[in-house]
Order: structure tokens, then sequence, then C-alpha cells
């Protein structure tokens, strides 16, 4: 499989090799299961300790073992961290990809691969480094079944000594990648020494690519976004998470689960949160909302397949007013789709899950760092909107490592929403459930347990009245619903703002994005100003329902371009549906369903395409 | 002529010095002589004998008559009707969130035994602490009469439609799975319900009952063997059920040699007087064994069939703190600034 969709230039003259510093995309193809993935993370960090903005990729097969597998590092000077199109330097390890992987490289890019392989003959205009790897690992891997791992471990030293990365960076990467296993850390080490020595003495460096100490990542961290959600979970004060495994989610509740075993077991030795492998994602949603509706911050964590799956449960959050959070670590569907790949396939169906009038909150984080904060929001918006809170996440955020400056605490204490306790009862004598109090369509609610005898209240999914008893009458069900929506209303002025980016000048041309195509985006507007001298403003949504600046950025441009990735231009269909009509024709779609993370390269030339240039 | 006032009784009180009428619903919108009524009577006077605050108790329930009933009783406990066959999921999350409530889940048949069949079987594999009351008529009542996966062979519907599948026996497949007190009783047979459902309370753990309450409008004819003529003519008890609660002194002494005794977990004792010499309600695999026996003889056997009250439960498992997880403070809830520094410093 081509993992580029770089057309191969067949004209080649060659070139003067001009020194191309800290700008490069590295990809190593392997097979899954070999142990790549401790090799290619001490390359990305130490590239990453030598100070250079750098971000790693892996595009695996849904499989356990054998299938291939790339990852692909991206060192930019820039701090420009999303996928590049085009692949520098590529370290050919699995035989089965390589003819396709070096047949797809454009001119003057650089092949490290297994000798034997022998790939040099495949073409004229790239740079060759054969690597003997079988001869280099017996002498440093004795034990002869651990050399397939090992193996992979040489390739870090020999792309090292190519690049120009110090080795003292590439030990101290790989002294944290093995941690506790100081064995194992020697046993690879060795393997770095190995290629790094075999480079020195047989190498002669012909490609122009080199990495060189900055200081752009100082007291940064590097961490995937589904670890920085189980740590914004944790910040938040979850206590019941029900999940069911599914890729590229299950890692999130993973992480949560170390995280909590070792910071929120009380001075007792007793949980302070109860997390629970459902049957199922059915059941995962409504142990979510059972705990949600006993007064648990309670959580799970899913995509595609599972979102489907909760729309009934949805409704019932919707209209019988259920705090929870769903995390939608979106994958490429429909169906089962590609499991691995990423996607924002999602939001239309998120948006209006289940049957009826249902409309969700969904918050759209970009970064490991939102992941974080909009973790404490999701929590908080639950409660207080008493509703499930869906964070669209996606496979490239979730699953890939990122680096980010180190998260804030959280300055706010956390909001429980509109709770009355006993001695509020004992104030008042009793309630209705479903009484809009306080003009924001927000009712106040009771926990089960409450030692009041006017505490408790019939939860249903049928039709009610205010005081939450059984009710047919359509006088009822119309005035609920109508106060349902007002509180979605109300939500817009408390849901995060959208992030506004504006051009120099008056800019014509719009650009809403949201989530992980954000790293593209900013790129592409870049090489607009550069090549076509075209300035853009930029609004990053981070949120639905849409605040007034989603309206106010439609009727600022004469051209707003919609990007996503998806196939149905579906955030775009959800911002038709919230703006005047003589608006809507100022939107155009830019959307991708490749299931790659979105480039820069790809919305530049497309924009500029439809602008008819 | 004289007068004299008769002066009117004190209302009888319980332990915990609430009435009888301080556990009753909402008045019920079931069909007249509905078994649902009668079950959620007996819900009542067990709660009211057992001394349970009533706002301690949660009522989930799934979808369906039977899943209604929870209107029908005890107005002074929160009640979450759930969608249809989900209710152990709900019911499972509520305890996570609160360890101190008691959840009394109602069911029905097709609630249970077809469309929630999965989250049955997986609630009864936890042993989460929850009382679960399947009231199993063999119909579909809201949808007018079609057969459930609980009716009998050669069942006959209204209609003449005759039951050609076997029935899921829920009492043997809770049992299979991990339920740790697990009994069938009919919403007529007034003594043995009341029982079981004090039993129930008592328990810590999954208590699962499936009572058999006959459908007036759809299931009660010649032909159905939910009926309550049918109930009556074939109903087996296992034994006679007495139950002693914690606080009660026992004055009462017993025959060892027909009597077996089972302490509770709580210090209830369960005095179980035996009809069928060989029975022995704390053997998993002979509960089993005769429950097939009884679909082969076409008994319906009824009473307790299975009981381990030292089984350790759902939470016990998960080491939940005693308090509620869902009011812990912020300080027991959030982690300080040292360990964001501690996972922020791991990440450099």
């Amino acid at each position: 499989m081509a993992t580029t969709d770089v057309a191969l230039r067949e004209a080649f003259g060659q070139r003067e090799p001009k020194r191309v510093v800290n700008n490069m995309s590295i990809q190593v193809a392997t097979v899954n299961g070999s142990g790549s993935q401790s090799s290619n993370t001490v390359l990305l960090r130490s590239i990453f300790q030598m100070g250079v903005p750098v971000s790693g990729k892996n595009l695996f097969p849904s499989n356990i073992a054998g299938l291939p597998t790339w990852y692909t590092i991206r060192a930019n000077k820039d701090g420009y961290i999303a996928r590049k199109k085009e692949i520098d330097f590529v370290i050919a390890m699995n035989a089965e990809t390589a003819q396709e992987d070096v047949m797809s490289l454009a001119p003057g890019a650089a092949v490290l691969y297994d000798e034997p392989l022998k790939l040099n003959a495949l073409r004229t205009d790239l740079i060759f480094y054969p690597v003997p790897y079988d001869k280099l690992v017996a002498p440093v891997c004795p034990e002869a079944k651990l050399r397939k791992l090992v193996k992979n471990m040489i390739y870090v030293g020999v792309a090292a000594q190519l690049l120009g990365i110090d080795m003292a960076e590439v030990e101290k990467a790989l002294r944290k990648q093995f941690a506790t296993k100081v064995k194992a850390a020697n046993l690879n080490l060795a393997a770095v020494r190995a290629g790094f020595e075999y480079a020195t003495a047989n190498l002669t460096k012909h490609d122009p690519y080199s990495i060189q100490r900055m200081d752009k990542t100082t007291g940064m961290i590097i961490i995937d976004g589904n670890s920085a959600a189980a740590l914004g979970c944790m910040f938040a004060g979850v206590t019941v998470v029900t999940w069911y495994p599914i890729t590229p989610s299950s890692s999130l509740v993973e992480t949560l689960i170390d995280y909590m075993k070792e910071y929120r077991i009380g001075p007792d030795g007793k949980a302070t949160f109860a997390i629970v492998q459902a049957e199922d994602e059915l059941a995962a949603i409504g142990m979510v909302l059972g705990a949600g509706w006993a007064g648990a911050r309670s959580m799970t964590a899913t995509a595609g397949p599972g979102i489907s799956l909760m729309a009934e449960f949805a409704g019932l959050s919707y209209y019988a007013e259920v705090p929870g959070v769903v995390w939608d670590i979106q994958r490429v569907g429909p169906s089962t789709g590609l499991p691995t790949r990423t996607s924002q396939g999602d939001i239309l169906s998120t948006a209006f899950l289940s049957h009826g009038d249902t409309k969700n909150i969904l918050l759209l984080p970009c970064s490991v760092a939102e992941c974080f904060t909009m973790a404490q929001d999701a929590f908080n918006l639950a409660e207080q909107f008493q509703t499930l809170v869906f964070v669209m996440s996606d496979l490239d955020l979730g699953m890939n490592n990122w680096m980010s400056d180190p998260f804030e605490y959280p300055k706010a204490p956390i909001d429980r929403g509109k709770v009355l306790t006993k001695e509020d009862l004992d104030r008042m004598g009793g309630f209705s459930r479903y009484k809009d109090v306080d003009n924001d369509g927000i009712g106040y609610r009771t926990l089960p347990g409450t030692e009041h005898p006017a505490a408790a209240y019939f939860t249903r999914g049928t039709g009610h009245n205010e005081k939450s008893g059984y009710s047919e009458r359509p006088d009822d069900f119309e005035k609920n619903m109508e106060r349902i929506n007002k509180k979605f209303e109300t939500a817009r002025a408390f849901v995060p703002r959208p992030e506004l980016m504006t051009g120099k000048g008056k800019a014509k041309i719009g650009i809403i994005a949201y989530g992980t195509s954000h790293w593209g985006i900013i790129e592409a507007r870049d090489q607009l100003r550069a090549e076509y001298d075209i300035e853009t403003d930029y609004l990053r949504l981070k949120a639905y329902p849409f605040s007034r600046e989603v309206h106010e950025f439609i009727e600022q441009h004469e051209r707003v371009y919609v990007v996503e990735q998806n196939r149905d231009a579906q955030m775009l269909c959800l911002i038709k549906l919230d703006i005047k009509p003589e608006l809507v024709t100022r939107l155009r779609s830019i959307a991708h369903i490749h299931g790659l993370p979105l480039d820069a390269r790809s919305v530049t030339d497309e924009l500029i395409s439809m602008e008819g240039k | 002529m004289a007068t004299t006032t008769i002066p009117t009784p004190a209302p009888k009180i319980n332990r915990i010095g609430l009435t009888v009428l301080d556990y009753r619903g909402g008045k019920t919108t079931l069909c007249a002589g509905c078994g649902h009524n009668a079950i959620s009577e007996r819900i009542i006077d067990a709660m009211y004998e057992m001394g349970v605050q009533p706002e301690r108790v949660i009522k989930p329930s799934g979808i369906g008559c039977s899943s209604k009933s929870p209107a029908y009783f005890m107005s002074r406990s929160h009640s979450f009707n759930a969608v249809h066959g989900r209710m152990p999921s709900v019911a499972t999350g509520a305890i996570l969130a609160n360890r101190k409530l008691i959840a009394l889940g109602v069911s029905g048949d097709g609630d249970t035994a077809s469309i929630g069949i999965g989250q049955f079987v997986h609630l009864m594999r936890r042993n989460l602490p929850i009382i679960y009351i399947i009231e199993d008529n063999g119909v579909y009542g809201l949808t007018k009469g079609q057969f459930s996966a609980t009716a009998d062979l050669g069942s006959k519907l209204k209609t003449g439609v005759v039951n050609d599948l076997p029935p899921i026996d829920t009492c043997a497949m809770a049992i299979t799975l991990g339920a740790t007190l697990v009994g069938r009783s009919f919403s007529g047979d007034k003594r043995q319900l009341h029982s079981l459902l004090k039993a129930a309370i008592a328990h810590k753990g999954t208590v699962m009952l499936d009572v058999v309450s006959p459908c007036t409008t759809f299931n009660d004819h010649e032909g159905s063997t939910k009926s309550y003529k049918y109930m009556k003519d074939h109903e087996e008890p296992l034994q006679e059920i007495g139950f002693v609660p914690a606080f009660e002194e026992i004055n009462v002494e017993y025959d060892p040699g027909t009597t077996v005794e089972v302490t509770m977990h709580d210090g209830s004792r369960l005095r179980l007087t035996k009809l069928e010499e060989e029975y022995d309600a704390t053997n998993r695999i002979k509960a089993i064994t005769r429950l097939h026996e009884a679909h082969e003889k076409g008994e319906v056997l009824t009473g307790l069939f299975y009981v381990n009250p030292e089984a350790p439960s759902f939470i016990d498992m998960l080491n939940v703190t005693e308090e509620p997880l869902a009011t812990l403070p912020e300080s027991a809830t959030r982690p300080g600034r040292e360990a964001l520094e501690q996972a922020m410093e791991e990440l450099r």
C-alpha cells in the first residue's frame, strides 16, 4: 500500500545537494508486531530532545502481527507538525512493502534499507544506504529469538549517524523508553551503537537532511491525546468509568486506569473511583447514565460503532436529563470501516444521536492540551446542562504522539450543576424536577439517597410534566421539549468559544476547521500567503452548539471554506442549519476521506483550485 | 344517653417510625387483577416490615407493564424507568455511584429474557448488590399479547397460536452465572413471596426472583401455562420459607431434621423447612439439576432455589471507598498540583 499520494516524477536532474536542516519527514516501514514502536519512539524523542519541533504518526493495520505498518516522524524548525505528504527519508525494513515504499518516493529522497532487499536496483534518482542488519545484530544479541526485536534498534543508530542526531540524546531517550528494564536498555543500546558505528565506517552521506540542535522544545512534554484525555478526566474528578474496548479509544481508559491507581487511591487504601469493563457499548452507556443520575461524574470512551450502539441511551439522557461524558475517538466509518485510520466522520450522527428531536453538545479538541482542558469542560457542562457531552477526538489525536507545553492545573473548582440537598429541601419543602426556575431551561435535580421525603422523583424516558409525572398531554410534551431546547440555546454561551486567527489586512477568505485539521490549516495558511499572496482568516471551532462568533465570522467573509476529514462535509451541514439562509452560499467544502491525517498541501491545492487560480 | 369516644388507634409504625403508608406509591394504571399489582403490595409490606429507609431505595426498571410498576409503590424512593432491556446497566451505574443505595430493579419477561438478556446475563455474573425481580407473565402486554421467551412449550395464546420454542429458565440461568440468591414465586402466593422479598432485602449480592404474575388480559385463559388457574394447579413449592430479621429475637425453635437455617450477611436467618427431603439450597449444582428436572416433569417449581450469603459482591471486588463516589468532595476526586507536576515530569 502506498502511504503517500505523491505521484512519482519521472524527470530527475542530478541536483546540487543543498543542506536541509530540521525540515524533513522520516518514514519507517516495518512489520506490525516487530517491536518497532520502541525504536520509533526513541528516534522521535531524540530529535525532540535536540530542541527540534517534531510529531510522530503511526499508520498501522487492524492486525496483531504480520501486516505492514509505517511510522512517520516529521521534524520541522518552524513548528509545523501536521502530516507532510512527501517523505524525505525512508527506513525500509519490510520486504513486503519495500518496493512500493521506494517507488512512491520523490526524486532525491534517501532510503535506508536492509541490504539483501537490493532496493538500490529499483531507481537511480534516490540516495540509497544499505545496512546488513542480520550481520550487525548477531554479535550484539546472542539470543536468537530476540534478534527480530533488537534489529529495529540498529536503524536508530544508523539514522542518528546520518542525520547528525547526538548519541547522548539517543541514549537518554532509550533509557527513558526502557525505564526500569536496565538489561533490555543495555541490549538495545548496544544495537544502536552497532548501527552508528557501521554507518560511520561504511556509509558516505549523500542526502541533504540533517538535525541540528535548537531550543524550541524546552520544558515541553510528549504525550498522545488519549493519555492527555485520561489525565484531564482524572483532574476533572471522574468517579465512574465504564467502557467496552474499541480501537482507537481503548488506550484512553487503559491509561486512565494506570493514572487512577497511582493518584486516586484514598488514605484508607480504597479507590475513589470505579472502572468497569462492560459487556458492550449499550451497557457502558447505560452504566454512565445510571451513575450520572445517581450523582457520579461518569464517562465512557468509544469510537463510531460504539456511538451508533449508544444512540437509544443518548436520547434518554437528552430527554430524561441525565449527565455523562462520552469520548468519541473517531475512526473511519461507515460500518467497521478502517478501524485504525483517522476521521472526523461522526460529527453529524453524534450531534443528533438518537430518535426524535435530540441534539447533543459536542466538544472539539485539536490538541493534547485541549484533550486535558476539555475533559474538565465536558464534565462541568454535562452536570450544568444535565445531558451527555460528547468529546470528539480522533485517532490521529488520540493515538499519536504530540509535543505540547505542560498542562496547567485547573483554575476553577469543579461545577456540579443544580443539585438540591436535604437542607435545600428542608427550606423549600419540595421541588419540581423539570421546572424552568431560573429561565435558562435547566431544572433542579436531587440525587437518590437524599434523606428527605420530598427528594424522590420519577425519572423516565416517557412523556412527563414539570413534576416528572407521566403525561401524554400535548401541552406538557410541547412545553417540556421547548424547555429542553432552551437549555441547548443557553449552552451556546457556555461551551468553549472558537479561536479566531486573523491574517494581515481585511481577508475576504475565511477558513473554518476543527479538531486535528487545525495543524494542516495553520501550515496551509502560511503556504497560501507565501506562495499565492493570499490572506485568510481562520476560525477554529471548539464546540457545538455554535456560539455567536461563528455567525459573525461567516457574515464578515465573502467565501468561507469549511475544512474537515469526512466525505459529506458534516460540520458544514451543521453550520448551514444554524446560519441565515442568505449566508449559506458563502460556504464551500474542503473535505478529505482517505483515513490519513490532513496535510497542508492538500488544503492549499484545493483552496487554490476552488478560488480559480 | 351517655356517649363514649372510641379512641383512634395509633397507626402502626415500623422500627424506623414509618407507617405502611410511607411506602405506598401512586395509583396503579395496570389492568384489574394484574399480578404485578400484588407484587407491588408484597414489596411495600416487605420494605415496611424490614424498616428500610425509603429514601435509600432506588427503583430502576426497563420497559413494559412490569417496568411501569415502580410508579405504584414507594413514592419516597427515586425511580428510573430506563430503556427496554437495559435496566441492569442503569442499576449498575447507580450502585457504582452510591454503594449505600438499595437497588430494587423491576423487569419483565420480555425485558429480561429477550431484548435484555445480554445485560441480564452480565448482571448475574457480577453479583452486584441488587434485588432483580422479573414480573413474569409470558407475554408482551403493551403490544397486545405476543409470546415472550419465558412462555412454556405448548402454551397457547388467546388467538390460538401455540408456542413451539422452549422457555428460557431465568432462575437456572441466574444460578449458573453467579447470582447469589435465586428463587421463583407466584404473585398469588402471598406468604412465600413475602418471605422471599424479606430475605432479598437482607441479602448482600445479586438476588434474582422470577415471580410468575398472570396477565389477566392476554394470558389468563385455558391453554396458558402462566394463568392463575394453571399456577394454582401446578405450583410445587420446594420448601416453607421462614425469615427472621436480624433485629428480631428468635423465640421459636426449629427441628434441624426438617429445617435448614441459613444465616444471612446482616445476621438475619432464613429457615427453610424442607418439603423435599434431599433439597439443599446452598448447592448450586443440585439447584440447577432440580430446575431441569422440573422442566422434564412439567412442574412449576417455586421457592428458594439457591442462596450463598458469603460471596463477595461486585462493590467489594472493586475496592471502592465506603463513602458514595457520587458525593465525594473535590479534595478526594481532584489530585493536587504535585500530582500533575509529577505526571508532566514523566512526559518530558
